[in-house]
């Protein structure tokens, strides 16, 4: 008997998929950025890179841990070596190859500047001890991505010929990728019915805002908001590119499922 | 940033991180940055990411005065011979033992 069953199961089942879409965001972006390590422009960015990726990952890891005790599965890697592309409920833009490091850079500042917004508002909402515990810890982490990739905008927007054109090129290739971040569905309703989401919309300004901030100042024109955007990924509707991404973070595991670390 | 391609190299960084609150700072090692702002993340990324400390100093390499191999007899040798100039030379006093 697991200390869960006294949790009504519509609010379990919200739970459990707001943890996997948070999840998957992170797992998915991680596993892009540790495709970096050995390959860094520089030993200490190499270093910082994987970092960034391990927070990631161990965000993930945490948010599949408490969805793997709700949901009654053995362990969170349940959810990150077992599931097809179809059940993975990440956004397509953390699923993009990983491209130059202008482009990853680009990447990491819009995604971080939206978890930043989304993880202050969710630790003032979420009615749950231990997913509100997660949040206050990832939290801190979010920060440091956010002002690391931040920082880098400004100096690549900002510096030779060559990288603000890379930088701006990433950014416009990124921009129909965004309007995801702020996609709501019933799942999310369901959720914040619970207290255990909010309305993404509902700090979409205060995102924008620091986006035009921080591109104006890095010398970057701000693509157009009102573009085609695209959607979908949530649902399991994904780009051609999670496919080969999961094949090569799952075959060992698929291929050895009791391997163990010695 | 310069247009600069000549010297593709960052300037180089010390690194000097606090372990704890009150304790002195400690040299941890250097890193390459371009920026006084990125030394500080490197930093942070390459030699407090195991929980080492809770603050960091970074001071420009050439911008360290050191002593140079040659100023090892002079500044250091004489200090050989001067025992007493370590308290442990002294024998403490029997009454102040007992106060400790």
């Amino acid at each position: 008997m697991s200390t869960f069953d006294t949790i009504p199961q519509t609010r379990k089942e919200a739970l459990i998929e707001i943890l996997l879409r948070l999840g998957d965001d992170r797992l998915i972006h991680g596993h892009r950025l540790s495709e970096w390590a050995g390959h860094g422009p520089e030993l200490e960015e190499d270093l910082a890179l994987a970092n960034v990726a391990l927070d990631m990952i161990g965000h993930a890891s945490s948010l599949y841990a408490y969805a793997a005790e709700l949901d009654g599965k053995e362990d969170e890697d349940y959810y990150a070596y077992f599931r097809d592309d179809i059940d993975f409920k990440n956004i397509a833009m953390v699923e993009l190859p990983r491209g130059d490091f202008a482009f990853t850079m680009a990447r990491q500042f819009l995604f971080s500047a939206f978890s930043y917004f989304l993880y202050d508002k969710l630790i003032k909402t979420v009615d749950d001890e231990q997913f509100n515990g997660m949040l206050q810890k990832h939290f801190k982490e979010i920060k440091y991505h956010l002002r690391h990739s931040r920082e880098w905008v400004f100096r690549l927007g900002d510096g030779t010929d060559e990288s603000h054109k890379r930088t701006q090129d990433a950014f416009d290739e990124i921009w129909m990728y965004t309007g995801e971040m702020f996609d709501m569905d019933e799942a999310d309703k369901a959720a914040i019915k619970h207290n255990l989401f909010v309305d993404v919309t509902s700090f979409k300004d205060e995102w924008k805002n620091l986006v035009n901030e921080t591109l104006e100042e890095a010398t970057l024109s701000v693509p157009d908001y009102d573009q085609y955007m695209f959607s979908g990924s949530r649902q399991g509707r994904h780009t051609e590119h999670l496919g080969p991404l999961l094949a090569q973070m799952q075959f060992l595991r698929r291929s050895h499922p009791d391997a163990e670390w010695k | 940033m310069s247009d600069d391609t000549k010297n593709t190299e960052w300037p180089l960084w010390e690194v000097f991180y606090q372990p704890k609150d009150g304790k002195p700072f400690e040299h941890a090692g250097s890193v390459h940055a371009p920026d006084a702002e990125m030394a500080l993340q490197n930093a942070r990324d390459t030699y407090a990411r195991r929980n080492e400390g809770i603050a960091l100093w970074i001071v420009p390499s050439d911008q360290i005065i050191a002593s140079t191999p040659e100023d090892v007899g002079p500044f250091f040798d004489p200090a050989n011979d001067k025992p007493y100039r370590h308290p442990q030379f002294y024998s403490v006093p029997r009454a102040v033992k007992k106060r400790k």
